[in-house]
């Protein structure tokens, strides 16, 4: 009980946290750059399955990290053309279409590593951890911080580029008016498509970056359905992180921090709380959370109706 | 003085499917002048304007501009042109401040915003000079719609404007603002610009304008010099359907009260004060209108008699019985019809069947509904019925309404209304968006329902259709009735002049006589 | 604006020999849409199989025929049907008001856990008693899972989709919960629920199967649901609400009760089809008791057209593709996962034809 809650305890915690954090901060900052141009893509669960399938098999293949990180952002890219196609160029429904992906994701991951890999058993080489001098060797949070792997330090890259993106470019001004008023925006010159596109291509990427650091970040090998959830966690996380990168970067964090409570709890039960309590805590927040938003001004006021439809 | 051609435009046709929305539009705009654009809800203003901007590409005639043909293919070509455009539905980005929306769509798309401190600067400037009170790091959902539209016209001005384009800037302006909008408009004019200044409301227009083009049934009827034009002159023209107007009638014989409305007083759904002491009576066997231009409380008026909006204080009887903050559902109980105002918003189900159309007040009670069943061979009769006694063009019962055409659609909704069996029928925009030759059916279906007793309220801001059918007309401005007129056409100027916000003369309540469109009400 | 009426129309006299052809020609076009998406599927499904080296068209023909050998293998058709028709036709009264509800599966999960509820705790009943009584329990269970988000959503405005699918993930660990901690079998080392009371199982339909009553339930459920929406006025009101809810409130229809109301009938759908499968099939409550039926159930109303009607088909279908999938994986080897891609792939087709709208009796 005692050694429970000492720094090294929190530590290791925190270290944990913003490990399992880092899928749902791609997975959800991409989310908030797609729902700021007005497109609710509920399916980046399935998107996050192909990018880890397609980044475990080029590292698979080719050995190499980097190619394997490339290819998981280029499956979620593509996963993200098909939405956009049938979202913003077909117009149809984007909750059916994400489900549909969803479906697609989980169905074809499933289906090429049971035929290709699941007799191998062998995984790939993940991300080594890098510690960053001097930093690294401060007491307790040295190590919790900054001894971890590329792809966990890059997250506080992306978040920062995703906030200048959205808030000192002229394209993120842009990007955010089509989620807001898409007409003004077609008036002013541009594309409404052309935005809503970008848009959830480069969310749909990001979602992917997020899928293929479970196999090559996380763990070493791809299971079927590994993100168990992870892409609909993101959903939430962005409603609760009020539609801002940073914001989302931080709520991340702290469902990343109730992930590995539940995951301490399960190796020491603690004080007769069910670890199951800190599972369902994120999903209960984030429901709470919709009831306190729901119909303010956060939500992009356009979100998940086509343009061209009253 | 003779003045410079700015524009032209020539035999201006452009129509959606079977709809025309400009029928071979001709219009001259000099340079340096105001230019009124006049002419009734739907005569074809709005989409000219699209046009001439580049929303809307026309299926044929031209357009020359500053002594060149020109073809726009999209609004920025206009903006490159100096052609701007204030719309009535601001093209502000609510969640970005105002600065913000000036540089929307400017540069190259991934320019980092660095220099929003000149665009600051530049905004103050120029607000300075024409002295609109815009601050640039407001947000724009902050600001009440008065200033959102000095936003709007600051921002044609920033971007450079030649050309300044006004769509119903006064429909949402309080008089004081309107006064102050006309005078920025002079300003302007001053500096060089052009401007064309879309409204139907005759006495800004007679008070703005250098020159005056009437629009009636999508084409420019005339153009004049204001001095050589009085406002009963362009109402005539604006309204002047005379086809329809000589519908066959009786003097009115009014019965007891069926409708009575005390002091009623409601709020718009942005908390707004919406309607301010409204009183008014409906007889049988009377048709009361309401005139007035649009967004002066007549569609709040309408939602509170039937039980849609809430009312903050006052009373509503119907048939001696108090009404007042009912459901719609008890409402819809009573001897009560309502015709409303959008019917693709609210009348009717567009994916439906005409049957089941037929149907959206009666579906849960006797005949079309039995123990919680609809009866489908009611229903199909009861709809075949409408459909036989108001000509409804349709194939037959079973298809969906949104295939029909507008005026098929509102005939479908008046039958359904008056099959109600109803003492009391509230009618508002009646005729709106449909042909010439429904409007004169349901006009007439209307009167004959007087004539059988019934007590109608109708609410239109097409004055011909109220000069039409009605036995007395009451004038909103501003949420309150100013007062009551006969339907005389003789007496259109002092309708005009009442719909403008003018108290009428006989009136005891009327104070000093300000110019019309700046009489305030308390 | 001058509105010219559409040319080439008839009166409202249409001679009905003709009217007849216009409709039989329209039915056949609204089965069209669906078994065009399902070509499309199974040829994608095709392609996909060859490109991965099996024999793409043989295990098609045995995917879609195989299942068709003997009764048994149909009977596990027919009891693989039964929860898709269920949530399917419950999902469509959902859509048809509009309600986007994701959370068929967490619904699913809370009829289950009040059935086994029901069927561990109370002794000594008749099976008269019990099965109508877990049966309820089910139903209510899933309602009350299902009214949830429904409430929230005209409450609060709460987005349905987001909170549906939170409460998936809450009725999961919930699940969960249960049968590691109060309702685990004691006796048993995986985490389960005990065995339900024998009266509590449902009856057994065809000796010899396991197929259950249960079928017969989500048939005549399929066809009341069927009959509620296009046949009740409380029905019609719903649409009503799902197709404007401005001019619901013209009516008077109430819009909230109704939104409300079509959530907890999906729900309590799904949780029948939770009921049936731990009181029909597998006696006890396991953590992961849905094998993604209450999201299968989406693809069953999408591609009924949410007509509870068609859900019967599209739903058997499914059952059809899943039984013939777990087949394949058995002669062929090909991983039965290969459903879900063509589920998803008849979702996308559905949609992508609905946006074609191909008319010929009408121009312009």
């Amino acid at each position: 009980m005692q050694d429970i809650l000492t720094l090294g305890f929190l530590a290791t915690l925190l270290a944990t946290a913003w490990r399992l954090a880092t899928p749902l901060i791609f997975a959800s900052i991409g989310e908030v750059i797609s729902e700021r141009a007005g497109i609710l893509n509920i399916g980046i669960e399935g998107t996050m399955l192909m990018g880890a399938f397609c980044g475990f098999a080029a590292t698979f293949a080719s050995g190499s990290l980097m190619l394997g990180l490339l290819a998981g952002i280029a499956a979620g890219v593509a996963s993200g053309l098909l939405f956009a196609l049938l979202t913003v160029t077909v117009k149809a429904n984007q909750i059916v279409v994400g489900a549909a992906i969803n479906l697609l994701g989980l169905g074809l991951t499933s289906f090429l590593f049971r035929t290709y890999y699941v007799s191998t058993g062998r995984g790939v080489e993940i991300a080594p951890p890098i510690d960053i001098p001097w930093l690294s060797d401060l007491p307790f949070f040295g190590e919790a911080l900054f001894r971890q792997n590329l792809i966990v330090y890059s997250t506080v890259i992306v978040t920062i580029l995703a906030a200048l993106l959205l808030y000192r470019t002229s394209f993120g001004l842009t990007l955010r008016a089509v989620g807001d008023h898409p007409k003004a925006v077609d008036v002013a010159g541009r594309s409404v498509a052309a935005y809503r596109y970008a848009a959830v291509l480069m969310g749909s990427g990001l979602a992917g970056l997020g899928g293929a650091f479970l196999t090559l970040g996380h763990s070493n090998q791809f299971v079927e359905g590994m993100t168990s959830g992870r892409g609909f966690i993101a959903l939430a996380v962005v409603v609760f992180a009020r539609w801002s990168p940073v914001g989302a970067f931080f709520v991340s964090i702290l469902f990343g921090l109730f992930y590995a409570l539940q995951l301490q709890l399960q190796a020491q039960p603690l004080l007769n709380i069910s670890y199951q309590v800190f599972q369902a805590l994120p999903y209960l927040m984030t429901i709470i959370a919709v009831c306190l938003v729901g119909g303010k001004s956060a939500e992009p006021r356009r979100l998940g109706v086509p343009y061209g439809e009253r | 003085m003779t003045r410079q051609t700015l524009l032209r435009m020539e035999n201006i046709h452009k129509s959606f499917g079977p709809l025309i929305v400009s029928a071979g539009v001709d219009l001259t705009i000099e340079e340096g002048e105001i230019h009124a654009l006049l002419g009734e809800n739907g005569a074809g203003k709005s989409v000219l304007m699209s046009i001439l901007c580049g929303i809307l590409s026309p299926n044929s005639g031209q357009i020359v501009y500053k002594g060149r043909p020109l073809a726009l293919k999209s609004p920025r070509e206009a903006m490159q042109q100096r052609i701007g455009m204030v719309h009535q539905h601001f093209m502000l980005v609510p969640n970005l401040t105002v600065a913000e929306n000036y540089v929307l769509g400017q540069g190259w798309p991934l320019r980092v915003i660095r220099d929003m401190a000149q665009v600051h600067a530049r905004i103050r400037e120029l607000s300075a000079r024409y002295g609109l009170d815009v601050r640039p790091d407001a947000v724009i959902e902050d600001l009440s719609v008065g200033e959102q539209q000095r936003v709007e016209i600051l921002k044609a001005l920033y971007h450079g404007v030649d050309l300044l384009i006004l769509d119903e800037p006064t429909a949402v302006l309080t008089p004081q603002e309107t006064g102050r909008l006309l005078d920025l408009m002079r300003g302007l004019v001053r500096d060089g610009k052009t401007v064309i200044f879309i409204s139907h409301k005759l006495d800004e227009v007679m008070r703005a304008s250098d020159r005056i083009s009437v629009m009636r049934d999508c084409r420019v009827v005339h153009t004049t010099r204001v001095e050589d034009t009085s406002p009963r002159e362009l109402a005539r023209l604006m309204v002047g359907r005379e086809v329809l107007m000589d519908l066959p009638r009786t003097p009115a014989v009014p019965g007891p009260v069926a409708l009575d409305v005390e002091g009623l007083s409601c709020n718009n759904d942005l908390g707004l004060p919406a309607l301010r002491n409204v009183s008014l009576q409906v007889r049988k066997g009377e048709i009361v209108g309401i005139a007035g231009v649009s967004g002066n409380g007549q569609t709040e008026l309408a939602l509170a008699l039937a039980g849609l909006l809430p009312v903050a204080s006052g009373r509503v009887r119907l048939a001696g019985d108090d009404i007042t903050g009912a459901s719609p559902a008890s409402i819809n109980a009573r001897s009560f019809a309502h015709i409303p105002e959008d019917r693709h918003k609210m009348g009717i189900l567009l994916p439906m069947s005409l049957a089941e159309n037929a149907i959206l007040h009666g579906f849960g009670r006797p005949p079309f509904a039995r123990r919680g069943m609809l009866s489908r061979d009611a229903i199909a009769t009861h709809a075949r019925h409408l459909i036989r006694r108001f000509r409804v063009k349709t194939p037959d019962e079973a298809e969906p309404i949104g295939n029909l055409s507008g005026g098929n659609q509102q005939k479908l909704v008046v039958a359904r209304e008056l099959a109600r069996n109803p003492d009391f029928i509230l009618v508002s925009q009646l005729t709106r968006g449909i042909d010439i030759g429904a409007i004169e059916f349901i006009l007439q279906e209307m009167l004959s329902q007087r004539d059988a007793g019934r007590a109608i309220l109708l609410i239109s801001t097409e004055l011909e259709e109220l000069f039409a059918i009605c036995d007395r007309i009451l004038v909103m401005f501003h949420g309150e009735i100013l007062g009551e007129l006969p339907p005389d056409r003789s007496r259109i100027e002092e309708l005009g002049l009442m719909m403008a916000g003018q108290r009428p003369v006989s009136d005891p309540l009327r104070r000093d006589p300000a110019p019309a469109g700046l009489s305030a009400p308390a | 604006m001058t509105q010219i009426d559409q040319q080439g129309r008839g009166g409202a006299a249409t001679p009905p020999p003709l009217r007849i052809l216009r409709k039989a020609a329209s039915a056949g076009l609204a089965m069209m849409r669906p078994a065009a998406a399902l070509a499309v599927a199974l040829f994608c499904g095709t392609v996909l199989l060859g490109l991965n080296g099996f024999d793409g068209i043989s295990v098609m023909i045995g995917m879609v025929f195989g299942v068709f050998q003997d009764m048994r293998s149909v009977s596990e058709v027919l009891l693989k049907a039964v929860p898709l028709i269920l949530i399917g036709a419950g999902l469509c009264v959902a859509f048809r008001c509009r309600m986007w509800n994701i959370g068929a599966e967490g619904q699913f999960y809370a009829g289950a856990v009040a059935a086994t509820f029901a069927g561990v705790s109370v002794e000594g009943l008749t099976a008269w008693l019990y099965v109508p009584l877990i049966t309820l329990a089910g139903a209510l269970g899933g309602a009350f899972w299902g009214g949830i988000a429904g409430y929230l959503k005209v409450r609060f405005q709460a987005s349905e989709i987001v909170t549906t699918i939170m409460l998936n993930y809450i009725a999961l660990i919930a699940t969960s919960y249960l049968v590691t901690g109060p309702m685990k079998d004691a006796q048993a080392a995986y985490p389960q629920s005990a065995r339900l009371f024998r009266e509590a199982w449902i009856p057994n339909l065809i000796p010899g199967t396991r197929l259950h009553v249960g079928i017969l339930v989500a048939l005549v459920l399929a066809l009341a649901l069927y009959v509620f929406l296009y046949r009740s006025s409380a029905g019609y009101a719903m649409r009503v609400v799902g197709i404007n809810p401005f001019a619901a409130a013209y009516a008077g229809i109430r819009t909230r009760g109704n939104m409300v109301a079509a959530m907890c009938i999906s729900g309590g759908m799904a949780g029948l089809a939770g009921a049936f499968e731990v009181a029909g099939v597998t006696r006890r409550l396991y953590q992961s008791i849905s094998p993604g039926y209450g999201f299968e159930g989406i693809a069953v109303a999408l591609l009924a057209g949410n007509n509870p009607l068609g859900a019967i088909l599209s739903g058997g279908l499914f059952a059809v593709l899943r039984s013939g999938a777990e087949l394949m994986q058995i002669t062929s080897q090909v991983p039965q996962v290969l459903v879900l891609v063509i589920q998803g792939i008849v979702i996308l087709s559905v949609v992508a034809f609905a946006a074609i709208r191909w008319q010929p009796w009408r121009k312009g």
